[in-house]
């Protein structure tokens, strides 16, 4: 389980987060939406510990994980740009970051699944856009961690492996796994998504499931039930 | 930590500046040497270029790797690994990979030249390891700047102006002050005005070595006079040690608070 405990965020007079508190128990798909700029990324970046509230907890499992590093173990994480190194190659870099977790891993299944064979002796320099997102998925998918955290991930990718990319949300979901995505393309919340959150300047204006924030909204579809909510709360 | 220190060593060897780094020595040690053809003097002309030119690369490589392995630092950010892990790993990774282009592209000169058989292999071991110093010490600067700055041009910036201040400006400031209170007694100061400025520092822990203080003018003579050879070598050396040692604790408490 992961909860996030009236979290604060400032950088220095823009307030990103202001007090968020989420709760994240079952098994599933749960996006984060929001505009630019409303903290989504920052909100993922602060379960992971790369950013610092200037207040609250994440908790995970009933202990509290700021500034601890070993939970991490737990998570796969997707980041938003995929950029690395670019002297080191592609097998390099994958191997590079198996040594690093020392756990059982599945690289060679999902190399074959992007189809990134022919590039795996390639410097990541010369890799172009979509490749090196593929390179990045391979890397977030390829150790089989409790909570899998995508930001963007459909970011660059062509549709075969947006289509490979859901297959393998879906499975991951099957084995009872914490997903947690952050994105832009409503159709892929539509499809994808057991739990919608959505936050605006910091705080989360609402929280539940792609039916819930319909009816609430008396809207046909996500994206004007989205829309409604955002004039809301702007008006 | 060996591991990201292995891939940061590998990342740099493999980059052309690496190579142009040692190519450059190399070149520097074999002109220097049949220039000159004498082991002593090229010893002496290779001091007064390394206690300027390591800390201006050790400066520029820290900043440059620093900014362009932002995103990889990032994905190691987002693994298993203690935060002072990653950039210990870096730092050292760039550091030594400098270190080494130094040690190797004059090392290789030199032993052909047959240092090994002059009496000159101590004072030439000197050298290298003063070199190693300063580049240990200036990429911990320029990686404490880069950790304060978000903004590349601005980092780069600072730490150029952070080298010329040590290499250039320190010195003339120190003169300045030496003219303007010359009827004061000033060796405490310059001593202590001394300790303060790597390169300086180094300039006369290779003087020492080399037993040519005299060379350094006043300061030289005051250390000379102050502390003897010996203690003048061991104070010197130990005050570059904590000159690397004091940047990377900042860098250690900077990276635990920092947001990427």
């Amino acid at each position: 389980m992961i909860s996030l405990q009236n979290i604060q965020k400032q950088y220095g007079r823009l307030k990103v987060l202001n007090g968020v508190n989420l709760e994240l128990s079952g098994a599933g798909v749960h996006t984060i939406l929001g505009p630019n700029g409303s903290g989504k990324t920052t909100l993922i970046k602060i379960l992971l510990g790369m950013v610092i509230p200037q207040k609250g907890e994440v908790v995970i499992d009933n202990k509290i994980v700021n500034g601890k590093w070993e939970y991490r173990n737990d998570i796969d994480y997707l980041p938003q740009i995929a950029r690395f190194p670019d002297n080191l190659t592609v097998i390099e870099l994958i191997e590079m970051i198996i040594r690093l977790r020392k756990k059982p891993n599945r690289s060679k299944e999902l190399i074959q699944l992007f189809k990134i064979e022919p590039f795996l002796n390639q410097k990541l320099g010369n890799l172009s856009g979509g490749t090196r997102q593929k390179v990045n998925l391979v890397l977030a998918f390829m150790f089989d961690s409790r909570i899998i955290i995508l930001d963007e991930p459909t970011t660059g990718l062509d549709p075969v492996a947006v289509v490979h990319l859901k297959e393998l949300i879906r499975k991951e979901r099957l084995k009872g796994k914490i997903i947690l995505v952050t994105t832009h393309i409503m159709s892929f919340v539509e499809e994808m998504a057991d739990q919608i959150i959505f936050l605006l300047d910091g705080k989360i204006y609402f929280k539940g499931t792609n039916e819930e924030i319909r009816a609430r909204n008396n809207s046909k579809n996500l994206e004007h039930a989205i829309a409604t909510l955002l004039e809301v709360h702007n008006a | 930590m060996l591991n990201i220190l292995r891939y940061s060593f590998f990342d740099l060897m493999r980059s052309r500046w690496s190579y142009f780094y040692f190519a450059f020595y190399l070149a520097l040690g074999f002109a220097l040497l049949f220039l000159n053809n004498s082991l002593p003097k090229a010893i002496i002309t290779l001091m007064n270029l390394i206690v300027v030119l390591t800390p201006l690369i050790g400066t520029i490589f820290g900043v440059m790797y620093f900014y362009n392995s932002r995103e990889f630092t990032e994905l190691l950010l987002a693994q298993p690994i203690k935060r002072s892990t990653i950039f210990m790993g870096q730092y050292l990774g760039i550091a030594g990979s400098l270190s080494m282009s130094l040690v190797l592209g004059l090392g290789i000169p030199f032993l052909l030249y047959g240092i090994l058989l002059s009496g000159e292999i101590i004072n030439f071991m000197f050298l290298l390891i003063d070199g190693a110093l300063l580049t240990f010490i200036f990429v911990a600067l320029a990686f404490i700047l880069s950790l304060y700055n978000e903004n590349r041009i601005k980092g780069f910036g600072y730490a150029i102006l952070m080298w010329l201040f040590f290499a250039v400006i320190y010195d003339g400031l120190f003169l300045i002050f030496l003219l303007v209170f010359e009827n004061y007694p000033l060796d405490k100061f310059s001593l202590i005005a001394t300790m303060l400025n790597p390169i300086d520092l180094s300039r006369i822990l290779v003087l020492l070595k080399l037993d040519i203080s005299a060379l350094l003018g006043y300061t030289g003579a005051v250390f000379q006079q102050f502390f003897g050879t010996a203690m003048g070598l061991f104070l010197s050396t130990f005050t570059l040690i904590l000159w690397c040692l004091f940047p990377v604790g900042i860098i250690l408490r900077i990276c635990k608070k920092k947001d990427f």
